[in-house]
This record gives structure tokens, sequence and C-alpha cells, in this order.
């Protein structure tokens, strides 16, 4: 019996599985992110990168000091190095304060990366354990949200932006809702 | 006009398919013979019928027909000849079509092939094939036809992905389709060996070729999307546990793992349920490979069709295929019965241990694709595991793998002694441990993981030659006879040895790419030197171009080591006109020791460009390792017997088989 059992177990795991396929199927991948939108940011603290410069952030400093962005980045992820130099270029143009979320990620090896890649953050914070990330409810990153002068999360974006988006999406939305 | 007759033909394609699921599944329960036999004719028209519009679709795109919408979305007039062709399986409809292309090809090399094949078990095998195929022809039809009209039709077309615009990834998608849909094969063999309640020698021999073969491409196709990955994508990386990567590494390691134990039913009648489990899920991963990148369950950062609508019919047919014959499987696997016992220390406990090792590592590749899914099923909230997971996971279960992969081809069958093995190996291990000191004295710095590695990959390549020199009995019997020796081993053992060794090769070459990678990214203007690994590269600037489609912005840089000129490395930056989208050409100098690795990246406002410059050691190692392995499976394919149906063996063979050969 105990080893008929053993033959009917591959069975048993595929039906489990099956199962959350279907769960996971009625949920519609494009909707589910922008589930935030429009509501006010989670109420966090997050430290500076450990040994790095600045003193962190939390969502006391993303109200009452005009737009802001935070990016969602690592030293592991590849697709935040193609989407940095175009931060920076956001940074530049000094029409949002731009956060950096550190996720996930060795103090040194993020570090070692702002250095190489250049550190165009107003402020960083580290989020080793990615608790922050989930109550922002972080998909995969890089993600880069727009939050307003009230706190309130107006725009979020899954993936490396690209110029295009930057222009056409972004800096608008900025615009939009700076005071 | 072209357009109908492929849709037309497709349809009929599924019509045949339909009988040929159940006619000759019936003959062969109930002794019909002409029931039977409609199997074979029905294999080879509905190839001609899919062929037909596999061509329908390939003249639409090189006559670039813009009233068909598929092409509309793939293809444009300026695109060059290659990229044409190669559009039409570059986008979700047309990869279809290419699998059911490839399924129905292999059904008809059964059909026409295999008349040393049992009547009984062709019939069987046929149908179950044409079932996989009625499933594909029918989410196709419903769901995603190529020859969809578009209507009024636009003056040009959207392009081709610039990324998939490439020479490499053009034959990508092929072969990792054959070696997908060669699975197929495996799977019908052991479905039909289900519903026969028979498993032998002659079974595993048939279905070793298939796997074998399957295993080739599989190997190649990664390999080339790897390959492409590495100088197309401008990272500098080769590999990057992406879900889709993943999606077709998964079926690779439970085909591997089935490679191994069908040697075993072949040769000692024995794991028997374990081999049809594994041919069951190596196609229900080779199938959950295709749909997952399809399917919007997952989404990834380079997939390139996701469309949730399809979902459903996925799910469906997925449950059919996978929970249907894993319940056959838990019905009629307890009936096989396995003559052959051993020990666990033996050949066929070092190939079970390959199993367990191979099967767990699918399963945790598995569950880091879907973690993050079914995490968010349950309400979890949404996470991302990323590289740091995976290889906290796969490194551990690799290296005792490797460590027992130098041991295993030295035990005997049934039961064996570890202890002369071992003693036979004390020269690796002396290979590994100078190997280890080596890399420890160059690359103290680097990882720890790093100089393990470097060691295992040296013990497993001395360990692989050990055993073939303990095989020609080297420096025991006068060197003609080990000549001799070395003229009869069977190509299969050959295939064994050298796809070992090219194992231990491209281990030795992803150590080095891993572990000892040297970058460096900065802003540089012309005139700047930056050094990198002892290699000074001086920019020269950048300067502006026109390719047939694109735009180019191409960047110079000479490379110096000591003084001396080394290389001029012309990374370019492509923008492609019609869809705005820009990829980069990294520039890269192959030596034996690493590559060098340039890319050229955004102009900054002071005129100074982002460059990114490596030094990857033993990137060369990883290709030609791979090359090795794929040449050994092909070789190990042409061994005699796989052209013999039934287990006859030679007398000259069997006294060298019967201590040697093994995978």
């Amino acid at each position: 019996m105990a080893n008929r059992l053993v033959y009917i177990l591959p069975l048993m795991v595929f039906l489990i599985m099956a199962v959350y396929f279907a769960i996971g199927l009625s949920k519609d991948p494009s909707i589910l992110p922008s589930a935030l939108i429009n509501k006010p940011i989670p109420e966090f603290s997050l430290p500076p990168i450990d040994g790095g410069p600045g003193k962190g952030f939390s969502s006391a400093d993303l109200r009452g000091n005009g737009v802001s962005v935070i990016n969602v980045f690592a030293s592991w992820c590849v697709p935040c190095r193609v989407e940095h130099p175009l931060i920076a270029r956001l940074a530049a143009l000094k029409v949002a304060t731009v956060y950096g979320l550190n996720f996930k990620d060795k103090p040194k090896k993020a570090l070692k990366w702002l250095q190489e890649m250049g550190d165009p953050y107003a402020a960083h914070g580290s989020d080793p354990k990615g608790r922050v990330a989930i109550d922002f409810g972080v998909y995969g990153i890089p993600e880069t949200f727009i939050i307003d002068n009230d706190g309130i999360i107006r725009y979020k974006y899954v993936g490396p932006i690209n110029p295009g988006r930057l222009e056409k999406e972004i800096l608008p939305i900025i615009k939009k809702f700076s005071p | 006009m072209t357009a109908e007759i492929g849709h037309f033909a497709l349809i009929l394609a599924l019509l045949i398919a339909t009988m040929q699921a159940t006619l000759p599944l019936i003959g062969a329960h109930k002794g019909y013979g002409s029931w039977m036999a409609t199997a074979r004719p029905a294999a080879v028209t509905q190839f001609g019928l899919v062929a037909i519009s596999f061509g329908c679709l390939t003249q639409l795109y090189l006559t670039s027909d813009f009233s068909v919408l598929n092409v509309v979305q793939n293809s444009h007039t300026a695109k060059p000849l290659i990229y044409k062709i190669a559009g039409v399986w570059a986008n979700h409809e047309g990869s279809l079509l290419l699998w059911v292309l490839i399924l129905s090809l292999f059904g008809s090399a059964v059909a026409v092939f295999g008349s040393n094949l049992p009547p009984r078990l062709r019939a069987r095998v046929l149908s179950v094939q044409a079932m996989i195929a009625v499933g594909f022809y029918l989410f196709m039809l419903l769901t995603s036809n190529p020859f969809e009209r578009v209507f009024p039709a636009p003056i040009n077309g959207q392009d081709l992905n610039p990324l998939l615009q490439d020479p490499g990834l053009a034959i990508h998608p092929p072969m990792l389709y054959l070696g997908y849909v060669g699975f197929s094969m495996a799977f019908s063999f052991a479905i039909a060996a289900l519903i026969e309640g028979r498993v032998d020698a002659a079974w595993a021999r048939w279905v070793r070729p298939w796997t074998l073969a399957a295993w080739c491409f599989l190997t190649g196709g990664i390999t080339l999307g790897s390959w492409w990955a590495y100088y197309e994508l401008g990272w500098g990386g080769w590999w990057f546990w992406d879900p889709v990567e993943n999606a077709s590494f998964m079926p690779w390691l439970a085909g591997t793992a089935l490679l191994h134990s069908s040697t075993v039913v072949e040769k000692r009648d024995t794991l028997k349920g374990w081999t049809i489990l594994l041919a069951i899920i190596t196609f229900s991963l080779s199938l959950l490979g295709t749909f997952l990148v399809r399917s919007g369950v997952l989404t990834s950062v380079h997939a390139f069709a996701t469309d949730p609508a399809r979902g459903v019919f996925i799910l469906a047919f997925l449950i059919i295929v996978i929970g249907g014959s894993l319940a056959l499987f838990a019905w009629r696997a307890p009936q096989l019965v396995s003559t052959g016992v051993f020990q666990p220390i033996s050949r066929e406990g070092a190939l079970l241990l390959n199993n367990l090792i191979m099967a767990t590592a699918a399963a945790a590749v598995l569950l880091g694709t879907l973690y993050p899914l079914l995490l968010d099923a349950i309400g979890g909230g949404k996470i991302s595991v990323g590289p740091p997971f995976f290889n906290a996971v796969f490194i551990p279960l690799m290296v005792p793998m490797i460590a027992a992969m130098a041991v295993g081809p030295m035990l005997s069958w049934k039961r064996a002694d570890l202890k002369p093995a071992l003693t036979r190996l004390w020269t690796a291990a002396l290979a590994a441990g100078a190997i280890m000191l080596a890399a420890w004295a160059l690359f103290a710095d680097g990882p720890v993981m790093g100089v393990l590695g470097i060691g295992l990959a040296g013990w497993l390549f001395i360990g692989t030659l050990v055993e073939l020199g303990g095989r020609l009995q080297l420096f025991k019997v006068p060197l003609s006879d080990s000549f001799s020796r070395l003229r009869r081993t069977p190509r299969a053992a050959w295939g064994m040895t050298l796809a070992h060794l090219g194992l231990a090769i491209t281990i030795a070459g992803m150590v080095g790419a891993g572990a000892w990678r040297t970058e460096s990214i900065q802003a540089m203007k012309p005139g700047d030197t930056v050094t990198v690994a002892g290699y000074e590269f001086t920019f020269d600037g950048a300067k502006d171009g026109k390719g047939p489609n694109y735009s180019i912005t191409e960047g110079t840089f000479r490379v110096f080591k000591g003084g001396k000129a080394v290389v001029t490395l012309n990374p370019e930056k492509r923008i492609y006109m019609v869809s705005k989208r820009q990829t980069t050409e990294a520039a890269i100098h192959t030596t034996f020791f690493g590559d060098l690795y340039a890319v050229v990246g955004d102009q900054d406002p002071s005129g100074a460009y982002v460059t990114r410059l490596y030094f990857n050691p033993l990137v060369a190692w990883m290709w030609g390792g791979v090359v090795i392995m794929v040449c050994a499976g092909c070789l190990s394919l042409t061994d005699r017997r796989h052209r013999i149906g039934a287990p006859a063996k030679s007398r000259a063979q069997g006294r060298v088989t019967a201590q040697t050969a093994g995978a």
C-alpha cells in the first residue's frame, strides 16, 4: 500500500501546482502593480546603506517636500545598471527629489556599485530584508515610484525605464503633481 | 491566398492528427491490424500539411505581405533577408508553428524508420504523438492563428524586436525546440510502454537515441541563448537565472537524468518506473517551458509575448497532458517488473545518485522560478528571488555531483568497492590540489568558491582521463594492446568520456567567468585610459554611422598590455529606425585565458561616453566545453547498437561493454 502511494505522489504534487497556476492566472499581472496608485505611502523609516553617506530616509521626508521619486535598485540587478544613467539624468533635472531604495543587497557591494555608476540619489535607504519593498508592492526590480507632495503614490513603473518612458510619462506626471 | 492555404493546411493537419490519435490506439487495444496501420501514412501526411503551412507563412514573410497581422507585427521591408526568415519563428504564433512542424517531423521519422519496432508499440507511440499535436493545433487555431488578416493593410510593418535581429538568435529557437520536441518522443514511448505494461532493454534502446538527440539540441540551444545574452545584451554576463532561461534549463536537467537512467534500464533491467517518470517529467518541463514564457503566468524581463487570455487554454492543456500521464503512471507503473538488483555502491547506485541530484536541481530551479507566483497566489505579497537564491541552492547541489562524477564510471555494475576506485583517483586528487593552490595564488582576493570550483573541474577532468586509461589498461599491457582496446571501445563509451571531459572544461569556464571577472564602468572622454586586469584600454572617441535598418554609434578602444598593442575594439550602439529601440553590440576579443569585452553607452552632456569594460577569464572554455559535450552526444548517437533494434550483442563488443560501457 505504501509502495502504491509513492506512484501517486507525482500526480498529487502536480495537481497542487495546477491549483496555484489557476490562482496565478486569475490575477492579471498588468493590473496588480497599480493597486497602490493613489493610495498614501506606507509608513517606513530606512537607515542609510551601512558605511555610506546620508542618514537614510523615511515616509516623513516624502510629505510636504514637493514631488519625490523612489527608485528601487540593487547591485545584483542587471537591468538597474541599464536604467541608472536615466535616473541620474532625472535627478540632474531637479524637478523631483530622487531617493534610492537599496533592495536585498550587501552594503559593500551597493556602495561599490554607487561609486562606479555614480550616486544621483538625494538620499538612499537600505532594505536588506525587503520589508519596506513588500509594503510598496515591489514586484521585480528595478521599480520606480512617483509620490506627490502629500505622500500619495501617483505612478509606478516595473522594469528599467527608457528615454521614451522618461520623457513621455515620468516627467509629465512629475510636472502635473508639482505644487 | 497564401495565408488561406496555410490556414487550411493547418485545419487539415488537425483533422488528420485527431484520426491518428484515436484509430491506431483502439486498433492496438483490440488487435485490429488495419486500424494500427493507419498511423504511419497519417503521420507522414500530417508532416506534409504542416510543412505546407509553414512554407506559406515563410512565403508571406519573404514577400512582406502586410495584409497578415503576424507579418505586420514582426517584419519590415528594410529588414535583411535572414531576419525576414527568422521573423517567422521569432514571435508567439510562428514559434508554435515551428513547434508542430518539428513534432510532426519526428512523428513521421518514427513512421518511416520504425520498421523494426513492434507494430503495437509503434501504433501507440504515433497515437500519443498525435494527441500532443492535436492540443497544439487547437491552441493555434483557437487562440493564436498566425494567418490572421488585417484590414486595411498598413504600408509597412512594425519590425522585429531589434534584440532578436541577430544570427545567434535566428537559430536559437529552432535548436531549443528540436530539444523540447525531441523529448516528446521519450514521452510518447513512455506512455506507450505504460499502456502496454512492458519496459525492456529494446524499449530503452529505442528511447535513448531520441533522448540523446534531443539533449544535444537542447544543450546547443541553451548555449546559443547564453552566448547571445553574453555578446548582445552588453552586460558582460552569460546567465541571469531569468525565468525564460530557467524554462529551458529545467528540461535539460531532467533530460540529463533521463539519459543516465535509461542506460540502467537498457543494461540492467531496473529503475524502470523511475525512468518512465523521468521521461514524463522531462517532457512536462519542456511543455511548461514552452508555455510559461507565453502564458502571462510569469512575466520576465525578456518575454516577448505575454497574453493572459491564452493562459486558460494552456493550463487546461497542461492538466490534461501532465495530469493524465501522471495518473496513468500512478495506475500502471506499479506493474512494471524490474529484475536487476544492485547494491548502493555500484554503477547503478552512482547513476541513481546523479539522477537524484539532477532531479533535485530541476525541482529547485522550478521552485525558484515559480515561488514568486506561488507566494502571490496565497496572498504572501509579491517578492522576487534573484540569482542569490539560485546560487545558494544550485552550487551546493552541484559540488557533490561533480565530485561523484569522477568516481561513478569506475564502479562496476551491480556491486562495487569504493576503495580501489578512490585509490586509482589519487592522481586526480593531486591535480585538483595543485590547480587549487595555483588558483589561490593567482586570485587570493577572489571568492573561495572560485578556488573550489576550479579544483573540482580539474578533479573531474583528470578523473575521467584516469578512468579512460584504466579502460585501456594503459601502462599495464603493451601499448599496442592498449591501442587495440582503444579501437574496440564502443562509441557510446567514448561519448561518455568526452561529455564528462567537456563538462569539466565548461565548469572551469563558468567558474573563471563567474568568480574572477574584472569590470570597470565609467564615463570616458576621447584620450582617456582605463586599466582592467592589466590591460590598458584607451578610448579614441566614437563616430556615427548607418546600417541597413538602424543607425550606429561606434566607439574605438585601443588595448595595450605592457606598452604593446593587443587589439582594437569597436563596440557599437545601434538605434533601430522603426521601433526606436536601442541595442548594444559588445566588442569582444577572445583569448585562451579570457575575453576582453567593451561596450559603449550613452553620451553625457559633457561629451563623455559611458563605457563598460570587462575582463572575463576563461569564457572561451565555457563555449568550447559545450561544443565537446554536444559532439560527444552526436558521437554516441552513431554507436552501432542504436542502429540495430534488438539487444543483440556481438561477441567482440560484448567483452568490452561488459566491463566499461556507460553513458
